[in-house]
């Protein structure tokens, strides 16, 4: 019994092979744009977690030395008392082809040892022996030509630039003998240890650095994630509309069934098991895309981190258990979400109830209407949420809300607008064009709702990317406006470097901090120098007007947005840094990518306040052409002595090229999306069709030519895509919004501005026009082609 | 000659084997004339009809409507020709669906360029329909709308109404008052008539019957 | 004893070899370490001491414990020792790699950790003067240079001791005069014990804290090559008896042919080599432990002494998931004869 009435339920899907295909297709692309941005960002979070722990860069804590090194009996005593520390030796090997960074670790107290046992990264007993180096092929020729070098092995996951060792050959290279940079400080539970600032007080413990741009590269997985459930969405309501459809169309199978004594329970479950397996299938189907989707896309979000970050995501994809089981999971999650409402609908019809007829315009319009109500709760709930609540969840409600929300309103407003221009329409046929596509909207509005939400996401997350780089790059050339940066390694270097650059005529801002904790929060204090280089150029948000000659003067600060919004700090507010140290925040200043709070004063604030401020960094001013030639003369001069220069165009380029990586992968989302969208249209225009040709037939029938019939179609596709091109607009807008305003500040503590891009709305629409002209074509082709005979059935006495 | 039909045969090759349905079919009709098709199901009957509102093709013989033959005329042709000439009553009314009843009714007459508003308002009157304007067909009876749908067709003022079964769905109450309104407002409007049906009674309305069995007229 | 002696020599083969070989990897001569010397008589303090010119050596003690609370304890603390070459030079390019394993086995739970060094900085080692072996904060220390009195302490997460030890007998040296035979082919180790440690101390567990007290015994060896090439693993009891008499005897699984061998102590210490073969033991029952199947009970026949005894584990799951995984926990004896010891497999992949 079961396995006959499973057979007469499947073999609808053998008379409408399309509507299985759009169930199946939808599914799979869903599935697989959801789970492509899913193995993207786990590929990368793997890679920087395996990177980070080979260099020690993770979030873990490190102890520095205040002046210059740490010796090796100091490692000792403290691994003695019991502290877990891995030993870091860090510094610029001088090659005659350029510097390198040189990193020599103790393979055996190293992170690595346990975070790396994976074979796609070497082994402990790999850097034990026989002793070598491991650098990424990029960095080879630095090294062509060097004699007696150890063994080499080239790593896709180490950046370039860098080389790992054993600690025993770097300090040879090095001549850093019996000195470390750094300890890391492994995670330690044990209880009844002596505490560090006992056993070393002149260590300091640096907290976890999450970098500048680890902060970024999470900003940068943010909107991708976003982008993967944008995409989801969009592909659910293809989802949606033929389950509905596979419902409704068996509605006299499922009352002969009922009559034939099936339960309204086995039929339920019986429809539940069909629903898992197309479910299941079009899940597998879309891992597998999504698998090749993100194998096709790693390369240039790989170069995109590479760039700036210096994360490096491995070049090859690694078929993670959990990514495919989240796959299946969101599969089988979308389908019981877009097809809740058939089973909701199909458990309300009542046995005998003669199968339906397709819904009619203004029958439809009660339930527009409730729709729309409850769209308008959805997008006013995620407000409430807003205002009343605090987090990134909710920011993510709101967006929640605010798409659904719209997509809900969407068939009212369509339809509200189809009536008007129906008024308007002045000819016979023009009237039964916009008519008709009223009447058509029952079946269309779920694609309609996808392709405003695929366009809607397009302009939102295409206005958070170009906002965000015009925004940063703006702000790296305000904050970054020395042309070179100097860090060295002790007071003695420092005041030799001073002296050079004074010979040399150059400018030199000393740029001075000190860690402090204030109610809790690490807080950086920078000691300023009155110059016109942070008058002109600070990237100020909010100030009073005498902002630096109040911080000059010694009464003012200037705080960091993330500070500003984590204390709700504002102008006139007052900081108190110590017991007996306040000052009044002047001014607020933007500051991108970094997590931490940041103070500006003045330098003799800070030097008064506190002591033994160390003088390590310093700005240097002059003209740009002058760049390289200092460059080459600081290394040169300062060969031997390991100091760090940085020439800030390089900086400025590097970040420029990652930007438009990101442009090239979210430009490719943006066209999958898309495709999406373009494929439920096709798909209900193609679903339709069979009761689409007795609303066709009589106007033929009335005298209008097949030929022209097909242009109709082909019109109203396209006066469809306008019209939700012209609805997303505005709520795309508003989703950018939501993204730099709201999520950005609760995911990271600083708002962006938004700024409006309308070339970029143009091609938007030609693309939504494209899309709809692509899915419209075959439907328009079938009917200019379509035999009279077919149209004269409509006609036929007994149908 | 308002209607002309020539030694018209038409097969069918959908079916396994081609089949016969019209064999060598001839018909006049002069304006302002009325005739009743007769015949079996399956004789032929609405494939004549089609064939003269030029909504098929015939395989040999000629059919031309006020001295136009529709042998070689293009699709467009072919649609002028219903848009204005010749109008079209289905057993199935066929309205569209989308449209109200004062939109479906003028329908015909725009798309064929001759609205006249008195003609569509007379006819609505005469038809009954002056308080089901703003409806749409699902909210209205079968008989109210078939009868739509003769004010759709005549509201063109075509030269020739092909009728398939206009009363076949309804009851026979409706079905004579149906027939009724017709046979007056096609001598109102002065169009010949050509009807098929498989009741003699309502054949026995028109002025001529003519009979088809097995594709031939007998 | 026997376990460690893999566990090393694989961690100094490793990169040799590559890591499919496993625990077979010890079966492969590498030349510029010394070979054990059935000539070259053992002397103390120097030989309580590093060997660094031979690959691999260990300090291995064992305890089988009593609580004031009434539970069996099991404590195991061992300090290994592998070179990637000879020499012990000072600085980071020192070749000696050390090895720290400390376990605490209930009839409940077994905990362990493990930690790794290099030599030459000073993070681990061994002094002798007096003596004391370390790696970080665990450490096996004597006010003097004999092992006589000894005080061991280990912490980690999840336990901690810290015991005092006296021995109440002579060191035993085995085979012939500390040179200990592993293959009929003549592999070899130097090897000593001091089987007859009182020991009592405080034992801390995530959730209690208790005064211990029982017998321990204290392993050191060293050699170059222990194993021949087909050698794949062992497994190697110390037991005490309730009559004072002790047994150490062990296995080593061979596909050729296993090869076994071990000591008869007496009650007053005095130590008899036993011939290859004539100890005896067969597995009884096996317990899965981490997805591999180990022979957790096993009948244990020494005809010469009458002895035929059944081992069991104290806890089945006794498993050291270190680097260089293994079994290792503390044992009850029934039978002919009754007491407590210690079991160690190796070579279970």
């Amino acid at each position: 019994m079961k396995r006959a009435t499973f057979g007469a339920l499947i073999s609808h899907w053998q008379k409408h092979p399309l509507q299985l295909l759009a169930l199946v297709v939808g599914l799979a692309i869903a599935t697989a744009l959801w789970s492509a941005v899913q193995a993207i960002n786990s590929e990368a979070r793997a890679s920087y977690a395996r990177a980070s722990a080979q260099l020690g860069f993770s979030g873990l804590d490190v102890l520095i030395p205040e002046n210059g090194t740490i010796p090796v009996t100091s490692y000792v005593n403290l691994r003695r008392a019991g502290w877990k520390l891995a030993p870091v030796i860090e510094g610029r090997w001088r090659l005659p082809k350029g510097s390198v960074r040189l990193i020599g670790i103790d393979p055996l107290s190293h992170p690595s040892a346990s975070a790396l046992t994976d074979a796609t990264t070497f082994k402990l007993v790999n850097l034990t022996s026989p002793l070598q180096i491991f650098l990424h092929p990029n960095t080879k020729e630095k090294l062509d030509g060097i004699p007696d070098l150890p063994p080499i092995t080239l790593t896709d996951s180490l950046p370039t630039g860098v080389v790992l060792t054993d600690i025993s050959i770097a300090e040879q290279l090095l001549t850093h003998h019996g000195q470390l940079s750094r300890l890391i400080v492994l995670q330690n539970k044990s209880i009844g240890l002596t505490p560090l600032a006992v056993l070393a007080p002149n260590l300091i413990l640096q907290s976890a650095n999450g970098s500048q741009t680890g902060r970024l590269a999470d900003s940068f997985h943010l909107n991708l994630t976003a982008f993967g459930f944008l995409s989801f969405a969009v592909g659910l309501f293809i989802v949606q509309g033929t389950v509905g459809l596979g419902i409704e169309q068996r509605r006299n199978l499922f009352r002969t069934l009922r009559a034939m004594g099936l339960s309204l329970n086995q039929l339920v479950v019986l429809l539940l098991s069909e629903l898992v397996l197309v479910a299941l299938t079009a899940g597998g189907i879309g891992l597998i895309l999504g698998y090749l989707l993100a194998g096709a896309l790693l390369p240039d979000v790989s170069s995109t981190l590479n760039g700036i970050y210096g994360e490096s995501v491995e070049g090859e994809l690694a078929l993670r258990p959990s990514w495919v089981l989240s796959g299946l999971g969101m599969a089988l999650f979308g389908t019981a979400l877009a097809s809740g409402h058939a089973f909701a609908s199909f458990y309300k019809m009542p046995i005998l109830t003669i199968p339906g007829f397709q819904s009619r315009a203004h029958t439809a319009g009660t339930g527009y209407k409730m729709m729309a109500i409850t769209g308008s709760g959805l997008i006013v709930t995620g407000g409430i949420a807003m205002v009343l609540f605090d987090g990134l969840l909710v920011g993510f409600a709101l967006l929640a809300g605010l798409m659904l929300g719209s997509a809900l309103l969407l068939p009212l407003l369509l339809s509200k607008i189809l009536t008007i221009a129906e008024k308007a329409a002045s000819g016979a046929l023009s009237e039964w064009v916009w008519a008709d596509m009223r009447a058509q909207l029952p079946g269309v509005s779920l694609a309609m709702m996808a392709l405003m939400l695929a366009l809607a996401t397009n302009i939102g997350v295409g206005t958070m990317v170009s906002s965000f780089r015009l925004t940063f790059l703006g702000w790296m050339n305000q904050r970054f406006s020395s042309e070179i940066y100097v860090s060295v390694n002790n007071d003695e270097q420092a005041s030799e470097l001073v002296n050079w650059l004074d010979s040399r005529g150059v400018t030199s801002l000393p740029i001075r901090w000190a860690e402090i904790s204030s109610m809790g929060i690490p807080i950086r204090v920078y000691g300023a120098m009155d110059h016109s280089r942070y008058r002109k150029n600070w990237p100020v948000l909010q100030a009073v007007e005498t902002l630096w000659d109040d911080v000059f003067i010694g009464s003012g600060a200037l705080i960091n947005e993330q500070l500003a919004r984590r204390l709700n700090l504002w102008p006139g507010d007052e900081l108190a840094l110590s017991t007996d140290w306040k000052v009044t925040v002047s001014g607020v200043y933007s500051d991108y990518g970094n997590p931490h709070g940041q103070v500006l004063v003045s330098l003799s604030n800070l030097l008064h306040n506190v002591p033994d401020v160390p003088n390590r960094q310093f700005g240097l001013k002059l003209p740009l052409k002058e760049v390289p030639a200092l460059m080459k003369e600081l290394q040169e001069d300062f060969d031997s002595r390991d100091i760090l220069a940085i020439d800030t165009t390089d900086i400025k380029a590097r970040s420029l090229a990652v930007f438009d990586r990101t442009f090239i992968v979210t430009g490719a989302l943006n066209l999958l999306t898309l495709g999406v969208a373009g494929f439920a249209i096709l798909t209900s225009l193609l679903t339709l069709w069979n009761i689409r040709l007795p609303q066709l037939a009589p106007i033929w029938a009335l005298g209008v030519t097949r030929r022209q019939l097909a242009w109709l179609e082909l019109l109203r596709s396209l006066a469809l895509a306008t019209l939700a091109a012209v609805l997303a607009l505005p709520l795309g807008l508003l989703l950018a919004w939501v993204l730099l305003s709201i999520i950005n500040v609760e995911a990271f503590g600083w708002k962006l501005p938004m700024f409006l891009f309308p070339m970029d709305w143009l091609r938007l629409l030609g693309l939504a026009w494209i899309a709809a002209i692509i899915a419209a074509a075959f439907p328009a082709f079938k009917l200019a082609r379509i035999k009279p005979s077919e149209l004269l059935e409509v006609f036929a006495h007994e149908r | 000659m308002l209607l002309s039909v020539r030694s018209v045969s038409k097969r069918y090759s959908d079916s396994p084997e081609t089949r016969a349905v019209l064999c060598d079919v001839s018909v006049e009709l002069k304006a302002g004339t009325s005739v009743a098709l007769t015949g079996e199901s399956g004789s032929g009957k609405s494939t004549l009809l089609n064939l003269i509102a030029a909504l098929d093709h015939y395989d040999s013989g000629d059919i031309s409507i006020d001295g136009t033959s529709l042998t070689g005329l293009s699709d467009k042709a072919r649609s002028m020709m219903r848009r204005t000439e010749v109008a079209l009553v289905f057993q199935q009314f066929n309205l569209i669906p989308s449209l109200t009843v004062e939109q479906n009714l003028s329908l015909h007459a725009r798309l064929g360029g001759r609205l006249d508003l008195e003609w569509i308002s007379t006819l609505t009157q005469r038809l009954g329909l002056s308080d089901l304007v703003d409806r749409y067909p699902e909210q209205i009876s079968g008989g109210q709308q078939q009868r739509v749908a003769i004010g759709r067709a005549l509201a063109v003022r075509p030269k020739l109404l092909l009728a398939d079964e206009p009363t076949g769905n309804l009851d026979e109450t409706t079905s004579s008052e149906v027939m009724k309104l017709l046979m007056e407002l096609i001598q109102t409007s002065g169009a010949s008539l050509f009807l098929v049906t498989h009741s003699s009674r309502i054949a026995s309305q028109l002025e001529r019957q003519i009979h088809l069995s097995e594709g031939s007229l007998q | 004893m026997s376990v460690k002696l893999l566990l090393v020599c694989s961690i100094a083969c490793y990169p040799l070899i590559g890591s499919a070989q496993g625990y077979a990897g010890l079966g492969t001569q590498v030349s510029g370490f010394s070979n054990p010397d059935r000539s070259q008589a053992l002397k103390f303090p120097h030989d309580h001491g590093a060997h660094p010119d031979f690959r691999v050596e260990w300090w291995y003690l064992t305890a089988n414990l009593k609580g004031t609370d009434g539970r069996e304890y099991g404590v195991q603390w061992t300090l290994f020792r592998s070179a990637l070459s000879a020499g012990n030079p000072d600085g980071w390019s020192n070749p000696q790699i050390w090895m720290g394993h400390a376990g605490v086995t209930t009839p409940e739970d077994h905990h362990f950790d493990e930690r790794l060094a290099r030599g030459g900085i000073g993070q681990a080692g061994v002094a002798t003067q007096p003596f004391t072996a370390w790696i970080d904060n665990w450490e096996l220390t004597s006010p003097d240079e004999t092992l006589n009195n000894l005080t061991v302490t280990s912490s980690s997460e999840s336990f901690a001791y810290d015991l005092s030890m006296s021995a109440n007998g002579p060191l035993v040296l085995h085979g012939d005069n500390g040179y200990s035979v592993k293959s009929a082919n003549g592999q070899a180790s130097h090897y000593y014990s001091q089987p007859h440690y009182e020991v009592t101390g405080v034992l801390a567990l995530a959730d209690r804290s208790v005064e211990v007290s029982g017998q321990g015994w204290l392993d050191r060896e060293w050699s170059s090559q222990p194993l021949e090439e087909d050698q794949s693993g062992w497994n190697w009891f110390s037991l005490s008896f309730e009559s004072g008499d002790k047994l150490m005897g062990f296995i080593l699984r061979s596909e050729n042919g296993d090869f076994t061998s071990g000591t008869w102590i007496d009650a007053d210490g005095h130590a008899a080599p036993l011939q290859p073969g004539a100890f005896q033991a067969a597995p009884l029952d096996y317990a899965l432990v981490e997805d591999r199947t180990i022979p957790v009970e096993w009948q244990i026949t020494l005809h010469e002494k009458q002895i035929s005894v059944t081992i069991q584990p104290v806890n089945r799951q006794s498993w050291m998931g270190t680097l260089f995984p293994y079994w290792e926990g503390p044992v009850t004896i029934s039978g002919s004869h009754t007491g407590r010891g210690y079991l160690e497999m190796t070579g279970y992949e």
